[in-house]
């Protein structure tokens, strides 16, 4: 009940604009409805994506029970996709490890990012939060980071409520696995929209748009030279890279010829 | 696969997903970031997401081979759309959805 509780600042959003100072106090009153707030267009896009993966890992021999401490223990919907392919053309378990391992190396990169956000936290905090750092729990917590007046607590709320609605719309879609069609609904088209709002959302300017490209253009080229799944680290390391030298080019011939 | 096997399936891909999760926060929240880093992990998640969204849409088969036009790659241009207009992550999942279902009934 801490994160109910009301503390002396009803309203934070007067209190102050810099992040950091909201890092060090307390939870604001209100965290778990801010948390709600940011959170639910979240658990939306997972109740049909969850949905789709336990009727997926329900098609493929796991019961409900199975589902649900997969959802807990790894928690990162595209690995979960491609772990229950694997598993229902037999794959070996290490194998499986791996590509885990490889598909979500991603998050590496998101943690990095969030890092900054996070500045000297508590260990205990941080490897709570570290859990539940996903594609679309990053994609929230960054842009209000981003904003000012986010606070830890809240970025935790939007984590863990997430992750509630990951498990219970997985667990519920093995239930109900055995009463849809393979292939019906749309299912397999519910992870490439989630990807395709995300990255919309993150356009927020021509060398952002010109990142995608090139990024995505890395992506089919690697992946032909490439076996496995590792080609959209290379291909993301790759396109990072130059669109931050795209960005220091951009500003220095600004500059430049603007005489700062 | 027996149910012990299962555990530590699961057990090992809980793992493998935790540690990458946890060790940036780790290492990069108890200090300073340069500058340059700040702007380079800026740059991290749209690169990421474009390259998962070109392999997921122009990518099919095994072995892979590029297939621009398909229904994967068309429903991709009204469900951008209505994410742009609605800026809702959970109406962008159901209308893409529905829209490749209608699109794989036509095609």
């Amino acid at each position: 009940m801490l994160l109910m509780r009301s503390g002396p600042s009803q309203e934070d959003s007067t209190t102050s604009n810099d992040h950091r100072k909201g890092l060090k106090s307390p939870p604001p009153s209100g965290t778990l409805r801010e948390g709600f707030k940011a959170a639910w267009p979240i658990c939306v896009g997972y109740l049909p994506l969850g949905f789709a993966f336990g009727v997926l890992a329900q098609k493929a021999g796991l019961g409900p029970l199975d589902i649900a401490l997969m959802s807990v223990l790894v928690y990162a919907g595209s690995s979960q996709f491609i772990a229950v392919a694997m598993l229902s053309s037999a794959a070996a378990p290490l194998s499986i490890i791996l590509t885990t391992f490889i598909v979500n190396f991603r998050h590496f990169l998101m943690s990095s990012s969030l890092a900054v956000y996070l500045h000297g936290e508590s260990r205990g905090f941080l490897s709570l939060f570290a859990y539940g750092v996903t594609d679309e729990s990053f994609a929230i917590n960054l842009v209000k980071f981003r904003e000012g007046r986010w606070h830890r607590y809240q970025a935790l709320a939007v984590n863990q409520i997430s992750n509630l609605a990951w498990i219970g719309s997985t667990t519920f879609g093995g239930y109900a696995g055995q009463f849809v069609l393979a292939g019906s609904l749309g299912i397999d088209y519910a992870l490439i929209a989630m990807f395709l709002c995300l990255l919309t959302f993150q356009l927020r300017g021509r060398i952002y748009l010109l990142t995608a490209i090139v990024s995505g253009a890395a992506a089919i080229a690697i992946s032909f030279v490439v076996a496995g799944n590792s080609f959209v680290i290379m291909a993301s390391l790759f396109g990072a890279t130059a669109g931050f030298a795209l960005k220091r080019y951009a500003r220095k011939r600004r500059s430049h010829y603007g005489g700062d | 696969m027996a149910e012990t096997e299962y555990l530590l399936l699961i057990a090992g891909m809980g793992l493998v997903t935790y540690i990458p999760r946890y060790l940036p926060l780790f290492f990069l929240a108890q200090r300073e970031l340069p500058c340059w880093l700040i702007e380079w992990l800026d740059m991290i998640p749209v690169a990421i997401l474009s390259a998962l969204v070109f392999s997921e849409l122009f990518l099919s088969g095994t072995p892979r081979h590029l297939e621009l036009v398909q229904a994967k790659s068309l429903v991709a241009i009204p469900t951008i759309l209505v994410a742009l207009r609605t800026r809702s992550l959970g109406w962008t999942v159901i209308s893409g959805m529905i829209l490749f279902w209608l699109a794989e009934k036509i095609i």
